[in-house]
């Protein structure tokens, strides 16, 4: 199968780069690496695309002094689930866009006839999203906490919780992307899916930012969390590109 | 030989007749038992200590609360098993399974929330059980949702079957982190939907409800599992016997 | 009477029972009803191949 370049937005697909004619077989870490480094390429070309979802954190962190209180004694005690539900929120709206283009055009299909794991490559994408997501969510987390009436020493907790959170969030998300490729805006379902499923994260993420927040050890949520993290590694990948060979079939 | 018995079960038209015949044997012994338990847990068995007459609506949660989870299990089992070997029939128990598990998952909050208002004082408390029953509808809700999303069967059939299988996964996780997190706030008093302590006048009655409602699921899904056979079937030759004209 | 007034209970064990009697029948009318569908869609997809061959 001859690999072509389309238009300008794709680069080549990862198992295989052409030298001179002949075609190499690329190893699992160079397409993981090509596929990292082509998203995050591709979502800087398109910059809407990482600011909108923390646009929409910071108007979904504005909405609970507003309808509450603007007492920052007050908002503190609800600070850390407040972050948490627009974290959640903000991430799943970033959701749609983890396979849409490439499902579009056909990039999907590629990766899956390539004879590299699918499940790696999926993974790969993941990250990706991760790192245009998640981890701007963590890092403007700590003005929005500020906002809630949080201390500054909470710092630390709130980056790491919503870091690992919203990786294990990307995860399980891109179980339910896989899942809803085929559906036409499918906005609704893919959150009426994940969310059941990301009780867990919610539950541990926002304790560990409450812990943070109220100065105390946040270590063993934290630790529940990134267990949560490394589980969803293992496994979702792998339901992901399950979901996704099914939906190309 | 017990590989020709699973084959047969890979039959449609094998399976639809199977479900015909086996249908009364699961639906009377159900309502026989039903029946009895009601008389046992109503009439026979005396007040409690505590709760007094309340208590007899253990008789309807329980077994509501057994079926939401049982049938899940059951669900994501038959997806499995669906998804491994490619069989349309385990899919269409799958599929079968769905809204009987949620409409009583709907019951089991019900009547939780009802046994909760004389006992705690309000008709909803975010305690642990109640907590994970209702995440557990929303499980339902999106695995009947994303079954109706999809146009194409078979394809609705293999992606649902991951989402029940992810799903039941995620159900010990679900619920022990519902647990831990009450178990933080836990309000000072709190009765929780503990079982009072039983006799037998009382627990044998719950168990022969536990009993009578399971079979009445394998009544009901035998029913359901014949149209959804059907559904799954071109218009092969053997329907037209089958369904008569 | 005593029994149906189920101790002061009545109110919430009466309709407790009525709501779980209420997803059983439920229950049996879906089947029921999906069953009949499924086959009248079945034979009518019998009918429109027989009238296609």
């Amino acid at each position: 199968m001859v690999m072509q370049t389309s238009a300008v937005e794709h680069s080549h697909t990862p198992s295989s780069a052409a030298f001179g004619g002949r075609t190499v077989r690329a190893s699992a870490w160079e397409a993981a690496r090509l596929i990292l480094a082509r998203d995050l390429r591709l979502a800087f070309r398109k910059r809407e695309q990482i600011v909108q979802p923390l646009a929409f954190f910071a108007i979904v962190t504005t909405l609970f002094p507003l309808s509450i209180t603007p007492e920052l004694s007050r908002l503190r005690e609800i600070a850390p689930g407040a972050l948490w539900v627009a974290a959640l929120l903000a991430s799943l709206l970033a959701l749609e866009f983890l396979f849409r283009d490439d499902a579009y055009d056909g990039t999907l299909e590629q990766f899956a006839l390539s004879g590299q794991s699918l499940t790696w490559l999926l993974f790969a994408k993941t990250t990706a999203h991760w790192l245009l997501t998640g981890v701007p969510l963590a890092l403007m987390a700590p003005l929005a906490a500020a906002a809630l009436g949080a201390p500054m020493s909470s710092l630390v907790g709130i980056v790491s919780s919503i870091a690992l959170g919203s990786l294990a969030l990307s995860l399980l998300g891109a179980i339910g992307a896989a899942l809803t490729l085929g559906v036409k805006r499918s906005g609704v379902l893919l959150s009426l899916l994940t969310l059941p499923l990301a009780v867990p994260v919610l539950i541990f993420g926002a304790r560990a930012t409450e812990l943070a927040i109220k100065g105390s050890d946040f270590a063993a949520p934290l630790y529940l969390l990134a267990a949560f993290a490394v589980l969803g590694i293992t496994l979702a990948p792998l339901a992901a590109a399950a979901a996704v060979r099914i939906n190309l079939e | 030989m017990a590989w020709t018995w699973f084959h047969r079960f890979g039959s449609p038209p094998h399976v639809y007749r199977l479900a015909a015949t086996l249908t009364p044997w699961f639906a009377w012994p159900a309502g026989i038992l039903i029946v009895a338990a009601l008389y046992g847990g109503l009439v026979l068995a005396p007040p409690d200590y505590q709760q007094g007459d309340g208590y007899r609506i253990v008789y309807v949660h329980a077994p509501s609360a057994w079926m939401s989870t049982m049938v899940y299990v059951v669900m994501a089992s038959s997806a499995a098993i669906g998804l491994i070997w490619r069989m349309k029939v385990a899919h269409a128990v799958a599929a079968s399974c769905a809204p009987i598990g949620a409409s009583f998952t709907v019951a089991a909050l019900a009547t939780g929330s009802l046994w909760g208002r004389p006992m705690w004082g309000t008709y909803w408390e975010w305690d642990p059980r109640l907590t994970s029953e209702l995440l557990l509808l929303f499980l339902y809700l999106g695995y009947m949702g994303l079954r109706s999303a999809m146009d194409d069967m078979q394809r609705a059939d293999r992606v649902s079957a991951v989402l029940a299988i992810v799903g039941v996964v995620n159900v010990p996780i679900i619920h022990y982190s519902v647990t831990w997190w009450n178990s933080l706030h836990q309000a000072p008093s709190v009765m929780k939907l503990a079982k009072p302590a039983m006799p037998p006048s009382m627990y044998v009655p719950l168990l022969m409800m536990l009993a009578g409602f399971t079979l009445f699921f394998g009544a009901i899904v035998l029913m359901r599992l014949r149209g959804e056979v059907l559904k799954r079937e071109r218009a092969a030759s053997w329907i037209r016997e089958a369904v008569g004209s | 009477m005593e029994f149906l007034n189920m101790g002061g209970y009545a109110r919430y064990v009466w309709p407790s029972y009525a709501i779980v009697l209420a997803v059983v029948v439920l229950n049996i009318f879906w089947a029921r009803r999906s069953l009949a569908r499924s086959q009248a869609e079945a034979l009518r997809r019998l009918q429109i191949r027989g009238e296609e061959s």
